[in-house]
């Protein structure tokens, strides 16, 4: 069930001769409900999941799942960039960052309509992204991951000396965004599915780019970028797009995270978060989409689990992570793959 | 008295520099030689302070508590190549940003466990204690100017050790190509052993020194690996000369920046607002200065030649 035959797994043989391409697709694909099995299996799990809480009656369930939910949609932005483009984001963090501070920043000068607060989040999100895109595509391998880095750190000092805007304490919000003019929002069950809604929404989004002429582009400049320029492609361009693209959705999960939580913290953006990213891509299996939100669901919900057991739960979750990079090649998604 | 402030944050930013070279000595060669991202390099720096703590507590005295933390946190670094590290030179850089964080999550809470989560303190040494009058009027602690001797010193014995020693050869063939020293018959995974080895007791000693100065907590090497990560790639990925230029700039411009960027600023604006944007841009000073190197020169300021 697993192997979901998402485009992906098709990838190389599809990408190294882009010319193949049209082909492919044009060979008979399994229906919908097939190919998308394990997305849809897991977004019907979210769907009915505060109906399973209730008989627990535990808030801290639902909150951790839309915690989780709202990781998935940072982690499948940045599975676009990195698992279809390889180009490795190290400061992915800072878009999640300015997400929650356009949030917080509306909030504290009185504006809390929610899309007012939304059209800024990815505005911004969008020139930051477009400016630093711009900037750091110019560098290859290595150097990209460093120089994301150093923006994602310049947006993290520039959020600690926010005095004004609590600086490193961090802000409390007064209360979650407004709908119209009503709190609706401060309702746990439609906040829920208001992240679910966004969650299915930015999948089926990113699933349309990545199966689309433009995702074809990315992953042959993936594979390799010369040859894309010599069939008469700029790799550039497409990677700055999917740059920006990456960087809107991430602002929007930062957007959903500030209204859970009603508070937002430089903590948000450390090079830390930023990692973390990376791996709930990488543990998940990256290049999938279904990866990222399994990697977000399993990171979160180990850490909750070992947090239970024991509070000194990193000691087995660090050893965890380095059993994964040694002997789960592909993450968890590749790991059942094989096994099958 | 302005000019002493600035000689005393210069020689603070000289000392910081100096802590930042030895952290990224190990850090660029470990990197060029074997392209190897090396997330846990931080930790090592917080196991030597960790190290020099517990011999100092128990010998009583830093000197030997220092000359027993050497040995202990080069152990340390091979026992961790041995059981990880050796068994992810051949997989890709996320591979190893992965297991790498993981050994971090592991070693910051295994200290906590240890040792318990609150700041411990080294006594500075009795023969390197209090200030000296450098001239009229300027005093600074022997024990930091100790520390930029030192540091200064393990420069010039790495300095001869790349250039002018075997081994040394080996590892500067192994940042240009390692595949072709391994093809003319090296044992290139022994070479790796030592050059991580060696990185590991670099970081180890950098962590002891500054024990004595700065609290000795878990997670202290997190911000130091990120700034390391900006020296060598600000220096050149694999150019100990690099890292060592590269980590005096770094030190200088944020020790100074922290300082002076209000009052530099306050000759453009009014006083008010230049020490509010002071204040924000200063922690930024070095990112902006790493972007900048890399637009204009995207292998750094001295690329190793290939």
């Amino acid at each position: 069930m697993l192997d979901t035959a998402s485009p992906a797994a098709k990838a190389p043989a599809t990408a190294t001769t882009p010319a193949d391409a049209p082909a492919a697709s044009a060979a008979p694909r399994p229906p919908l409900w097939r190919r998308e099995a394990l997305a849809l299996a897991l977004f019907a799990f979210f769907a009915v999941a505060p109906a399973i809480a209730q008989v627990g009656a535990e808030g801290y369930l639902l909150s951790l799942v839309i915690r989780a939910m709202i990781f998935a949609i940072a982690a499948l932005s940045l599975d676009l960039i990195l698992g279809y483009g390889a180009l490795v984001s190290f400061g992915h963090a800072a878009f999640v960052g300015i997400g929650c501070y356009a949030v917080g920043i509306l909030m504290a000068h009185a504006v809390p309509d929610i899309f007012v607060q939304l059209l800024v989040t990815l505005v911004a999100s969008a020139l930051f992204a477009f400016v630093t895109g711009a900037i750091s595509l110019r560098t290859k391998g290595v150097y990209f991951i460093m120089i994301t880095l150093a923006f994602g750190q310049m947006v993290y000092f520039l959020t600690t000396s926010l005095a004004p805007y609590g600086g490193d304490d961090g802000l409390t919000l007064p209360s979650r965004s407004t709908v119209l003019g009503t709190d609706v929002l401060e309702n746990d069950t439609v906040f829920y599915y208001l992240v679910l809604a966004c969650l299915v929404g930015v999948y089926a989004l990113l699933r349309a780019i990545v199966g689309s002429r433009f995702g074809r582009v990315l992953r042959g400049t993936k594979e390799n970028a010369v040859r894309m320029q010599a069939i008469g492609y700029d790799p550039y361009r497409y990677q700055l797009a999917a740059y920006v693209i990456a960087g809107m959705i991430a602002g929007l999960a930062g957007f959903l995270l500030a209204n859970q939580l009603e508070f937002v913290s430089p903590a948000f953006i450390s090079w830390q978060r930023s990692g973390e990213l990376i791996i709930m891509v990488v543990l998940g299996g990256m290049g999938t989409l279904t990866g990222a939100i399994v990697g977000a669901m399993s990171f979160l919900f180990l850490e909750e689990i070992l947090a239970r057991i024991t509070q000194d739960w990193k000691l087995i979750f660090g050893p965890l992570l380095v059993l994964v990079a040694l002997f789960a090649r592909g993450g968890i998604l590749g790991f059942f793959r094989r096994a099958k | 008295m302005y000019t002493t402030l600035i000689l005393v944050q210069t020689l603070n930013g000289l000392q910081f520099g100096i802590i930042l070279f030895l952290i990224a000595a190990g850090l660029t060669l470990v990197f060029g030689v074997m392209d190897f991202i090396n997330l846990a390099h931080g930790v090592q720096y917080m196991i030597g302070a960790y190290f020099a703590f517990a011999f100092t507590t128990w010998t009583g005295n830093f000197g030997l508590g220092l000359l027993l933390a050497l040995p202990t946190a080069l152990a340390f670094g091979l026992l961790l190549e041995a059981l990880v590290f050796r068994h992810l030179y051949d997989k890709d850089h996320l591979e190893q940003v992965l297991a790498t964080f993981g050994i971090i999550l592991f070693l910051n809470q295994g200290v906590k466990v240890i040792w318990g989560s609150s700041p411990l303190f080294v006594p500075v040494p009795d023969f390197l204690q209090g200030s000296i009058v450098l001239f009229e009027g300027f005093f600074y602690p022997v024990y930091r100017l100790a520390i930029i001797g030192a540091g200064l010193a393990v420069a010039a014995l790495l300095y001869v050790l790349v250039n002018y020693t075997r081994a040394g050869m080996l590892v500067r063939a192994g940042a240009t190509n390692a595949k072709m020293v391994a093809a003319l018959g090296v044992d290139i995974r022994r070479l790796f052993m030592i050059v991580f080895g060696f990185g590991a007791m670099l970081a180890g000693f950098a962590g002891a020194m500054v024990a004595p100065i700065l609290s000795v907590e878990p997670g202290m090497g997190d911000n130091l690996l990120i700034l390391a990560f900006v020296v060598i790639v600000i220096g050149g990925i694999g150019s100990i000369r690099g890292a060592f230029l590269a980590a005096l700039i770094i030190g200088l411009v944020d020790t100074l920046g922290r300082t002076f960027a209000g009052d530099v600023l306050r000759l453009f604006l009014e006083p008010g607002a230049a020490s509010t944007i002071g204040r924000a841009v200063a922690p930024m000073l070095i990112y902006i200065l790493m972007a900048a190197v890399l637009f204009f020169r995207p292998a750094g300021l001295f690329p190793v030649k290939r």
